[in-house]
């Protein structure tokens, strides 16, 4: 069994701590900015720190210490360290603590969201544009001693989310989305049919009736105590992909917060109504999605396609008894949608930044490492640990992945959920990136948490409740300081009357110094 | 819907009015203080809170038996109802960095939430707490569920409880016949969560030492750490729950 549930205690901290990287980067000297070496230097010994992120997957743990043996044999004089984490906010809090010490990683597995406020520290992270062309040590470059991907190799959806105030500062390493997993023996029981994309109004609608119950408080449809028909795991994400699929207020790529509108509210209160109607709850208020799921307990679960491993009554990976287990026919779908003629979900899943360094050798050396993670060795192992997909065409074509998708030995639900998303690429989405995107993203999270927890604890919700909700979250994760500082940057307003009688009076002393000099030019060409 | 119980501390009070004729330069500022602290505390006792439906909001006297690593204003509690017949475990707690200095083992506080269940663990969340001067006269020796080892059904009664165990076998935890493992299926690395498996000879459970509570300079860690498949050990800790008995352990006596 797992306590999985670490994840969540840091959510809140790595928000908190992304505001105070600002200061504590301003005791700290300017890095010089990154260019490459003419060549790598094969004479001298490197030894650079890599900080990867694994779902709590041995398996996962064995690929990265697969990659560094073979990456090392390579070139026997980088020596790869690394330090194993199971949560991204984990990694973030650290790499902030770090970069105020000086003492960030070479390499180092992120979000795009995290690496903007990392660059706040002046050349803390490499921009990667120049090593990608580089024609010998970059992406597919003459002098890389293994099989790189040309950048034109790598799925350009996936590029473009490295991608922050038009420069790359990372590379994809794996991808996934959010997939619905349905106990369809159940859905069936209830007299509805699974559809090939489901709806919201159609989730409510069976997740409503599976709350029917007997005489005894069983529920009629598993027979057991307990049922909560819908599970969503990632509330931040439910809030931010309804948004979407809207087409209402999040952000924009400058920064400006439109989370709170009435479309929000909207999805607040149908979020309340169904919590007191039973019908749902999340993970953060229950916990996780595929536990009910596998227990006959739930009959909606949605979780990440790099989840799927757990998901379903054959699920390989298990945090219930055996005999908790229900049999039922898992299938999967993607996550309800607004207009199904037009499906959205999320793209999610690890990037890899490379942090700059004083000896630019030290930082090239942490860049051939960071792209051999981009071989066909590493991306089509690594993604088969879970429902990931390789981030580069060439992993995806070769004759190695094609057998892994058609392999019957594979667990189903996972090749169900990789097959669902490959087929829905040009169906995702990214939230803009910028510093505090993340604590946008966590507030997300807190509005649909908030609202069921209150439900469940019988608070009244209703448009005085919504507007305190609004105040405390704007204040909890310091969104209206953020809107303030882009704001400034953004528009600095007209200017003082002061300022403009200034800018008047130099014009015109500086048309009598031209109007002077004019005259004078006159005045000796006459003599002349 | 709560009935709540009073709680005098005579001995307190005592202790008070004593100080203040003790005390010289400060006696009407400490007094103030001294006089706060001796009124009475209204909460539910263990039995009105087990009796709590869940989402219901909780007070609760209790002192505290152990806490995990304090973090950005929130610290998780194990903790004693102050009567001495229960346990709470109190995850994330509201707790300023400078309060956190004084939720120590011993210190009795008055803790207000919501009765919360999380994979099967109940517990208080959403809490928020206030200081007390009360002295705990009487911390809840560890009860001895040896006899219910591997029984969840016996062990939930006790949820929550520092707790021993005696005479269990370690067992292989990995593949590889690992005696522990950093995270639940070796992925971790040190300073991780340590997992091992022991027996009673008829059936096994799963121990967790939690990083957060005791951390790798703990000598519980590098004890476990030390630990060979077949060592013969004593136990002792917290009955956590997560879909079923995952006991917290905080000391580990190799026999």
């Amino acid at each position: 069994m797992t306590t999985r549930r670490k994840a969540l205690t840091s959510i809140l901290a790595a928000a908190i701590a992304a505001s105070s990287l600002l200061t504590g980067c301003h005791g700290s000297g300017v890095r010089k900015e990154f260019s490459v070496p003419e060549a790598f230097d094969t004479t001298r010994e490197f030894n650079i720190t890599f900080w990867a992120k694994n779902d709590t997957n041995i398996n996962q743990t064995n690929i990265y210490n697969q990659a560094i043996e073979d990456f090392e044999a390579l070139y026997p004089n980088i020596n790869v360290s690394i330090k194993l984490y199971t949560d991204y906010n984990k990694i973030y809090n650290d790499v902030i603590t770090n970069i105020a010490t000086d003492t960030t990683p070479n390499v180092c597995i992120t979000y795009p969201d995290h690496i903007a406020t990392y660059i706040s520290g002046e050349n803390t992270v490499v921009p990667l544009d120049n090593l990608f062309t580089d024609e010998r040590y970059g992406l597919g470059g003459s002098e890389v001693r293994f099989d790189s991907p040309g950048v034109d190799q790598i799925v350009p959806e996936f590029l473009d989310e490295c991608m922050i105030n038009g420069v790359h500062y990372c590379i994809p390493y794996m991808r996934s989305t959010e997939a619905l997993y349905i106990n369809k023996t159940y859905v069936e029981a209830l007299g509805f049919e699974v559809p090939d994309i489901p709806t919201w109004d159609w989730i409510w609608e069976v997740s409503n009736a599976a709350t029917e119950q007997n005489e005894d408080g069983t529920y009629v449809v598993n027979g057991q105590d307990v049922m909560i028909p819908f599970i969503y795991k990632s509330s931040d994400n439910m809030m931010i992909t309804m948004l979407r699929q809207l087409g209402a207020g999040y952000s924009d790529e400058y920064g400006n917060i439109g989370l709170f509108n009435d479309t929000t509210t909207s999805l607040l209160y149908t979020i309340a109504d169904e919590v007191s109607l039973g019908a749902f709850s999340t993970f953060t208020v229950s916990g996780y999605p595929g536990n009910f799921l596998n227990a006959g307990q739930c009959i909606f679960g949605v979780d990440s396609t790099a989840g799927s491993t757990w998901m379903g009554s054959d699920a390989p990976l298990s945090d219930i008894h055996e005999s908790d287990v229900v049999d039922f026919e898992t299938v999967v779908r993607p996550v309800p949608q607004f207009d199904p003629e037009n499906p959205q979900m999320i793209s999610q899943g690890p990037s890899v930044c490379v942090f700059n360094k004083e000896d630019p050798q030290e930082v090239l050396a942490s860049w051939l490492f960071a792209q051999y993670l981009l071989t066909n060795e590493v991306q089509i192992a690594y993604a088969g640990t879970e429902g990931y997909v390789p981030v580069t065409t060439m992993a995806q074509a070769s004759s190695e992945y094609q057998a892994y998708l058609n392999d019957p030995s594979q667990y189903s639900i996972k090749i169900a959920v990789t097959n669902m998303f490959l087929q829905n690429i040009n169906n995702t989405f990214v939230t803009p990136v910028f510093n505090g995107s993340t604590s946008l993203r966590n507030a997300a999270a807190q509005l649909i948490n908030s609202v069921v927890k209150s439900v469940r604890r019988r608070e009244v919700v209703d448009d005085a409740y919504i507007e305190n909700l609004y105040s405390e979250v704007t204040a909890l994760y310091r969104l209206d300081q953020l809107s303030a500082s882009r704001d400034t940057r953004a528009e600095l307003g007209p200017l003082p009357v002061e300022a403009k009688l200034l800018l008047a009076a130099l014009g015109v002393v500086w048309i009598g110094i031209g109007a002077y000099f004019s005259a004078d030019l006159v005045k000796k060409r006459k003599k002349n | 819907m709560k009935t709540m119980k009073k709680v005098v501390s005579i001995a307190v009070v005592a202790a008070m009015a004593l100080s203040v004729f003790a005390c010289s330069a400060d006696t009407a500022e400490t007094t103030s203080e001294e006089t706060q602290a001796a009124v009475d505390y209204e909460y539910m006792s263990y039995a009105e809170y087990e009796a709590a439906p869940l989402d219901s909001e909780v007070t609760v006297l209790c002192t505290v038996m152990a806490t995990q690593s304090w973090w950005e204003d929130q610290i998780t509690v194990y903790a004693q109802a102050f009567d001495g017949d229960g346990a709470y475990f109190i995850y994330n707690m509201a707790c300023s960095e400078e309060d956190s200095e004084g939720v120590y083992e011993g210190a009795t506080i008055l803790v207000t939430g919501y009765k919360s269940e999380w994979e099967g663990e109940v517990e208080i969340t959403d809490a928020t707490f206030e200081f007390t001067d009360l002295a705990q006269e009487n911390p809840m020796a560890p009860v001895d569920l040896t006899a219910d080892f591997g029984n969840d059904e016996a062990l939930i009664a006790n949820q929550n409880r520092n707790f021993t165990m005696t005479g269990l076998t370690v067992e292989a935890s990995g593949d590889n016949g690992e005696a522990f493992l950093y995270s639940w299926d070796g992925s971790g690395s040190q300073g991780d969560d340590l997992y091992f498996t022991v027996s009673n000879g008829e059936t096994t459970m799963t121990f967790t030492v939690e990083s957060y509570l005791t951390g790798a300079d703990t000598d519980v860690y590098q004890t476990v750490e030390a630990l060979n498949v077949g060592d013969t050990i004593d136990v002792a800790g917290f009955l956590y729950w997560y879909q079923g008995a995952n006991p917290h352990i905080t000391a580990v006596t190799v026999e």
